[in-house]
Formats: structure tokens, C-alpha cells, sequence
């Protein structure tokens, strides 16, 4: 299974909330995983109610059986300062390199900068071991840029390839890219059963296959139940509506006759919907890649939520596997 | 829970888009909102809307669906505005999508001699910055914009914006990509060219080299000599790059401007919308109002959620066994609604406060009631139904012919299913207007000032002018009272 799961998708697909329950559900039976985000949104904390993350690893949740989510929010400046840091020794003069808008110009600017400084701190926890040569995170999660820069965000190599061609970016990059293009990386996409997102997944994953990245999974999220079943939606659409009607009012309910049309035209919106939700289904089977599907949490996603989101996932099967 | 959550009694002010594309003196609209709200939709079926109410409208996207563009007539990312055809009316459209290393080197080209230009558009850092660059888009977004202005030639302008890793993004980006390419930082690196060996600059050198000393060993001296050559070739055009953003900048203030906010009813979203909102007042930046894609609806909502589910509940006990009609009830989901699962007889049937007349209990004590499995165990029958009694052809059978008193007792079940799958149906509506509902209140709470057009949710997505000129419609009636009602 990939030690390094990232996931993408179109934006208002919901991936945070797919990172944060796949972190959760990757964390059973006593494993650890790190939760990481990118974008400086402090998504994870809005979804777990906590404070705002700070650049640091804090445990958010535990998950069943004794494991452990850890939650980092990744920021560019602050890794380049640690990096810097780490290989230079600068200390007082790394705060100069700020003032004079040094750090600023180099996450911000320079292209793909930023993106090795943000896969590759991420890339870091991946490969990290603790002293007795364990790993000290079973799987790193990364709520990653979406869908449509997510090839571009992950192959830094091109990026910076042709900028600095030597030096330790450079260096920084080829190891990032080394774990990225490996087993040990699955790139999943989130998306929903609508024609725009699953158009948007289809494109991605074609790109991340010509970049030569892992794609892992495709997460169809907010899945809403079918109530009833189509060839009847569509017998109601026909001439039972006086039947319908008297049994409305056996049923209790007053004033029936004024309610069935607007019931049978819903009923009739309900099965387009369906419809419409077949053929993505069939759009994303042609696609051949382990599929998930996580229902729709109506009121909003809090810890409880993302506990059920994480047993389903669990169920499924999801993150096992990838492509690569 | 009751019918009357459902409806939108809103005390919020309504938005008035036709006022809003019919005011003269509206020159631009920027569409702005989180990722996947429908901004690009909304533009697009502003801009028919507006074209085909007389005025001369260019909408510039950013990142459009293909289907989308296809919509406008517009598969070719060309940087140009395209006349779209079928615009009925003296009104015209034009559309163009944002190519944006194009613009950055149309500016490039604009405000250089040829051989200064062809050196920059030459500079692998120009290359990697005007195709990669965070905030390019956005900045360039921004540049397209003050051009189209500039050329006068459109009655209104209206721009969909990037698809931001946040929705601040689109009004910070620009103002950063100025201030970096006439900043500190950027002269610094000029100075040594520049400034030479002027004795009272020479503090500045041991700084600068000390820096460059630093960026070199982590990027490589060539990226650095790289950044160098650039920095020196677009020397002049740093000041027009800082005017140009500030002008847009002012463009975007100024009253000729308004600021739609694009979200659904979900949390998140609207969470984002009530940050735009805040933000474009701190801008000082004209905001029109809050245009909320895919609500819904239902036009029989004086029927309450918890009532719909006590008569179906109320069918469901009267339900007699018969396994070939048995699976009209659920579909190939397990469903997860609450209210289905506990069918159990511990818990008795909400009494609909609309149903007392008649009440629910004689319908259950007059049916033959001999089983009580839950609807939940016909997942496997439902698999198999297509072929069989509900097919479509059913509708002209005995059952009509006949009239219910003299159905058999098979096909009597058959229209009990039936009605209870619709209300159960009609519940999960209802559930999901009174949250849409809720999620709404909050903004509106938030931020009562804010007028707002409810765009009732379509079931699919839009292909063609006739389907943005549906949302067109919905956007100018989104701000009745009434619910929007069956999409």
C-alpha cells in the first residue's frame, strides 16, 4: 500500500474531507499518518473544529484500535527558512534574507520553488524514521492543489529543471521526484457524479499518466441514495396520478390532489438525476481504477461524520491500491 | 421542520440582475467565489442575458469547462473575443478564454522595443514565470481586463475569475506580482549592474552578494544569472507593470464596477462567499450581491418532511407481500435516511399535522397487513426489476381501465409503493431545502445588507445558449419570494 497518498480533485469536490477521512481510516489498528495541507487554507482545522494549525505536527484525532492522525500545515516560507536552516546554518541571517523580501521572492516567484519546498517537506515525513529505523508515519495524506494544477504541482522536476539546474533545489527536486514517481506514491482524485467534475478527473488522470505519476483512486464523493427505483418514477409520470392521489389521502395526507404533480414532477427530476449519475458511473468504470464512493453528509462534516466516512472507506477498501 | 422553512421568506433585500445588466453605468461585473460554485456558468449566462437585452457584452473566462465553451461557440483558447452566434436581439456577445502566458507576452511586446522583448520572452525565467507563476493568472486575469477596458469597445465587461486556491487570491495576486516586479527585492538584484562601484552603494553590495552568494548555492548560479538578465531586460517595463496593476486595481473600485459573489448553499461555500464579502468591503470594492447556484426547491412544500415520512410509513405498514412489486421502495443504495431504517413498529408514526382530518391509522387497519419485512431486505429484488411490472408500457394497463376500486390486490401495492417512494422522496427534498435553508440563514445573518438571487438547481449540466439563457432566467426571478420550485 502507498505510503504517500495524495489527493486532488476539481474545486467544491470535497477533498478535504476525503484526505482527512482516508487519514483517518489509514490510522486503524494502532498506525500512525500524517495529514498534511498545501494551501494555506486551514481546511483540516475547520474540519476537525480546532484552532488553526500551526507549522508544526500535532495529533488531531485518533482513529479505532490505538492509531493516531497527526495534522501539518505546510507553509513555503517557513519550510525554505528550516531548510535554509538545516544546510547553511544561517540563523540571524535568514531573518535578513526575509526583510530584504529574499524568502518572499524564492516561495513566491521563482517557479516551482514553492512547489519543491511543499512536496518536499511532505516527502521528508514520508521517508522520516525514528531511531530505532521504524518509520514514524505509516502513511503521509496530503490535501493536495486540485485538479487542475496537480500535474504540474507534483512534477516539480520539469518545473525547476529548467531554472536551476545544479544546487540543492535542484537536488531537493530529483530526490522529491524520486519518491513521487515511486510505488510508494498514489495520486487519487475526488470528484462527484456530475458531467464537469468527472470530465475534469478523466483530463487529470490523462495528464498525471503522460507525467508518469501514480494514479491511485477515484473517490466519487457525495453520493446521494436513490429513493426509488426509475422504471416506477417513470410509471408515475404516466396516468396512475388519480391512484397516487387517492392514495396520498389514505395515507393521510390532506389536500392530496393539489400535491401530485409537484410529487411526480420531483419524481421526475429524481430519475434525469439518476440517469445522469449512470452514465458518469459509466464515464469513470471506463476508466479502470479502483473506485470508492462516500455517501453525502447532509449537515455539514464534523469529527463524528468523518469517523463514518473513514469506516466506509475502510469497507471499500480504499488507498489500497494504485496503478503503479 | 415545518412547511413553512421551505419557503423564501427570506428577509434578505433581493438582487435585481436585470437592473444590474440594464444600468448604463455598470461597466463591468466580476464574478468571484470559491472553486466549483458555477462562476464560469453564471458568467456566461449573465453575458446572453445581458446581449440579448440590447447591450454589446464581452465575457472573458479564465478556466472553462469544454462543454462550456462549446456552449458559447468557443473551443479555441485564442485570447481574442469571438462573436458568438444565436444571440437574438440587436444585442451582441462576444467571448474569449484567458490565455494567459499569451497576454503576459502581448504586454511584453507592447512595452518593449523588439530586441529588448525577444530577450525576455527568450529568459528561461520569463518562460517559467509567465507559465507558472502562483499568481500569473490572476494578474494577468487582471491586465486582459484593463485592455478590454481600455479599448471602450463593449457596453459591459464580464469576468469570471481564477479558480484560486482561495477566493482572496484573485484581489491579493495581482497586487503581489507588481509589488515583487518593482520591489526590494528585484532592485536589489539590479544593483550591481546598475549602480556599479558608486562608493556609497558599497554597503548595499556586501549585502546583495552575500544574497546572491546564498540563492546562488541553492538554485544555481544560472538561475540567478537567469533572473539577473531578466530583471535587467524588463528594467523599463517595471514601472507600467506597477501603474497597470494599480490602475486595474482603482477600475475594480471604481463605480462602474460591481462585484457578484458566487456560492450553493453548502457551508464551505458560503463560508467563503461571507470572507469575499468582508474582503471587497475592506477594498472598498462595489459589491452588487450574492448569487446562490443550485437551490432547491419544492413546490409541495406545505408538506413537511416528517409528514411525508409518516404517510409512506404509514403505506409501508399497509404493505401486502409481494415480492415482484416489493421494490418500488428502494433503489440499488442502501439508504442510509434514518427514517426508513427505523420502519420498525417500536416507533410510531409521526401524526401529520396537515393529515389529522383523515388520519393515518384507519388506512393501516383496513389493509391486510401480513408481514412487516423491511423494505431494506428488497436490495436484491430491485437489482432485477427493469423487465418487470413498473416498465413504462404499464401505464396504459388495466390499472387505468380499471380505476383502483377495481385493481387487484397486486397492483393496489404497486401505486402504495409508488406513493410511498414519492414522499419519501419528497422527505429527502425537504430535508435538503430546510438545510439549504439553515446554511442560508447563516450568511444572511452574517451579512443582512447583502441582496441575493436564488438560482434554482438544474439536474444536469448545460450544453448550449438555450441552457445558459435557462439560467439566465432563473438568475432574474431568483429574488421572488417564491421558491424556486420544480428544476
Amino acid at each position: 500500500m502507498s505510503r504517500f497518498q495524495v489527493v486532488s480533485g476539481k474545486g467544491g469536490t470535497g477533498k478535504t474531507t476525503v484526505a482527512a477521512a482516508l487519514a483517518l481510516a489509514l490510522a486503524t489498528e494502532g498506525r500512525r499518518t500524517l495529514l498534511v495541507e498545501v494551501e494555506g487554507r486551514q481546511g483540516i482545522a475547520q474540519l476537525f473544529g480546532s484552532d488553526a494549525l500551526p507549522y508544526e505536527e500535532r495529533k488531531i484525532a485518533v482513529a479505532p484500535g490505538g492509531g493516531e492522525v497527526y495534522a501539518l500545515a505546510i507553509d513555503a516560507e517557513r519550510a525554505l527558512l528550516d531548510y535554509l536552516q538545516m544546510f547553511y546554518k544561517l540563523g540571524s541571517a535568514g531573518r535578513a534574507l526575509k526583510k530584504l523580501g529574499a524568502i518572499d521572492f524564492a516561495t513566491t516567484i521563482a517557479p516551482g520553488v514553492r512547489d519543491v519546498l511543499l512536496t518536499g517537506k511532505a516527502c521528508e515525513a514520508v521517508r522520516r524514521k525514528d531511531k530505532q529505523g521504524r518509520f514514524v508515519y505509516d502513511h503521509v495524506i496530503m490535501d493536495a492543489p486540485p485538479t487542475g494544477r496537480i500535474t504540474r504541482f507534483l512534477n516539480v522536476n520539469d518545473e525547476v529543471a529548467g531554472l536551476a539546474r545544479i544546487g540543492p533545489i535542484y537536488n531537493q527536486a530529483q530526490a522529491v521526484m524520486r519518491v513521487l514517481k515511486s510505488p510508494q506514491t498514489a495520486v487519487h482524485l475526488v470528484t462527484l457524479l456530475e458531467e464537469m467534475p468527472v470530465q475534469e478527473t478523466a483530463d487529470g488522470i490523462a495528464e498525471l499518466r503522460a507525467a508518469e505519476l501514480p494514479v491511485g483512486s477515484v473517490f466519487v464523493n457525495m453520493v446521494r441514495p436513490h429513493l426509488l427505483d426509475e422504471d416506477a418514477l417513470r410509471t408515475a409520470a404516466g396516468g396512475r396520478r388519480k391512484e397516487i392521489a387517492k392514495t396520498l389521502t389514505r395515507a393521510g395526507v390532506t389536500g392530496s390532489a393539489a400535491l401530485v404533480r409537484p410529487l411526480v414532477e420531483q419524481a421526475a427530476e429524481h430519475a434525469e438525476r439518476v440517469g445522469l449519475e449512470r452514465e458518469q458511473r459509466a464515464v469513470l468504470a471506463g476508466l479502470g481504477l479502483p473506485t470508492a464512493e462516500l455517501p453525502l453528509i447532509g449537515d455539514g462534516v464534523d469529527l463524528a461524520a468523518l469517523h463514518d466516512l473513514a469506516t466506509e472507506l475502510r469497507k471499500q477498501g480504499a488507498g489500497e491500491e494504485g496503478d503503479a | 421542520m415545518t412547511a413553512d422553512t421551505s419557503g423564501t421568506d427570506a428577509a434578505e433585500a433581493g438582487l435585481d440582475t436585470d437592473a444590474l445588466l440594464d444600468d448604463p453605468g455598470i461597466r463591468i461585473v466580476v464574478c468571484c467565489g470559491s472553486g466549483g460554485v458555477g462562476k464560469t456558468t453564471t458568467a456566461a449566462a449573465l453575458g446572453v442575458r445581458a446581449a440579448e437585452r440590447g447591450r454589446k457584452v464581452v465575457v472573458l473566462t479564465i478556466d472553462p469547462a469544454r462543454r462550456l465553451a462549446q456552449s458559447m461557440g468557443i473551443d479555441r483558447l485564442d485570447n481574442v473575443p469571438r462573436r458568438v452566434d444565436g444571440i437574438d436581439g440587436e444585442g451582441e456577445l462576444h467571448a474569449m478564454m484567458l490565455d494567459m502566458k499569451r497576454t503576459f507576452d502581448e504586454t511584453v511586446e507592447a512595452h518593449a522595443d523588439a530586441e529588448r522583448a525577444r530577450a525576455i520572452l527568450e529568459n528561461p525565467f520569463y518562460q517559467s514565470l509567465s507559465a507558472g507563476f502562483a499568481g500569473t493568472q490572476e494578474y494577468m486575469a487582471m491586465e486582459k481586463l484593463g485592455q478590454l477596458r481600455a479599448r471602450d469597445e463593449w457596453d459591459l465587461i464580464i469576468v469570471d475569475t481564477p479558480p484560486s486556491r482561495s477566493a482572496l487570491d484573485f484581489l491579493d495576486a495581482p497586487k503581489r506580482l507588481g509589488s515583487f516586479l518593482d520591489g526590494k527585492f528585484i532592485r536589489l538584484l539590479m544593483a550591481p549592474a546598475k549602480v556599479g562601484g558608486r562608493a556609497g552603494m558599497k554597503f548595499l553590495n556586501v549585502g546583495m552578494s552575500m544574497m546572491s552568494g546564498t540563492l546562488g548555492k541553492l538554485l544555481g548560479g544560472q538561475f540567478l544569472r537567469d533572473v539577473q538578465t531578466f530583471v535587467a531586460a524588463m528594467d523599463t517595463m517595471f514601472g507600467g507593470f506597477r501603474s497597470r496593476a494599480d490602475a486595474t486595481y482603482k477600475l475594480l473600485q471604481a463605480p462602474g464596477t460591481a462585484f457578484l459573489v458566487v456560492a450553493t448553499p453548502e457551508q464551505d461555500a458560503l463560508r467563503e462567499a461571507a470572507y469575499f464579502v468582508e474582503r471587497l468591503a475592506a477594498e472598498k470594492m462595489p459589491l452588487a450581491g450574492l448569487v446562490l447556484n443550485r437551490v432547491h426547491g419544492s413546490e409541495a412544500s406545505r408538506l413537511s418532511a416528517e409528514q411525508a415520512l409518516a404517510a409512506a410509513e404509514n403505506l409501508g405498514d399497509a404493505r401486502i407481500v409481494d415480492q415482484r412489486a416489493g421494490k418500488a421502495g428502494l433503489g440499488d443504495q442502501e439508504a442510509p435516511d434514518p427514517a426508513v431504517t427505523s420502519s420498525g413498529p417500536t416507533e410510531p408514526p409521526l401524526s401529520p399535522e396537515a393529515g389529522q382530518a383523515s388520519g393515518p391509522e384507519p388506512a393501516a387497519e383496513h389493509q391486510d397487513t401480513t408481514e412487516n419485512e423491511p423494505p431494506h431486505e428488497n436490495i436484491a429484488t430491485s437489482a432485477t426489476t427493469p423487465d418487470h411490472a413498473a416498465s413504462p408500457g404499464r401505464a396504459a394497463s388495466p390499472a387505468d381501465a380499471a380505476g383502483p376500486a377495481g385493481a387487484t390486490a397486486d397492483e393496489a401495492v404497486g401505486v402504495e409503493e409508488l406513493t410511498a417512494g414519492l414522499l419519501r422522496l419528497h422527505a429527502e427534498r425537504m430535508q435538503v431545502v430546510a438545510r439549504e435553508h439553515r446554511t442560508r440563514d447563516r450568511f444572511t445573518a452574517l451579512h443582512p445588507e447583502v441582496p441575493v438571487t436564488a438560482v434554482a438547481a438544474l439536474p444536469g449540466d448545460v450544453h448550449d445558449l438555450d441552457g445558459l439563457r435557462a439560467i439566465g432566467d432563473r438568475l432574474a426571478d431568483g429574488s421572488a419570494p417564491a421558491p424556486a420550485g420544480a428544476a
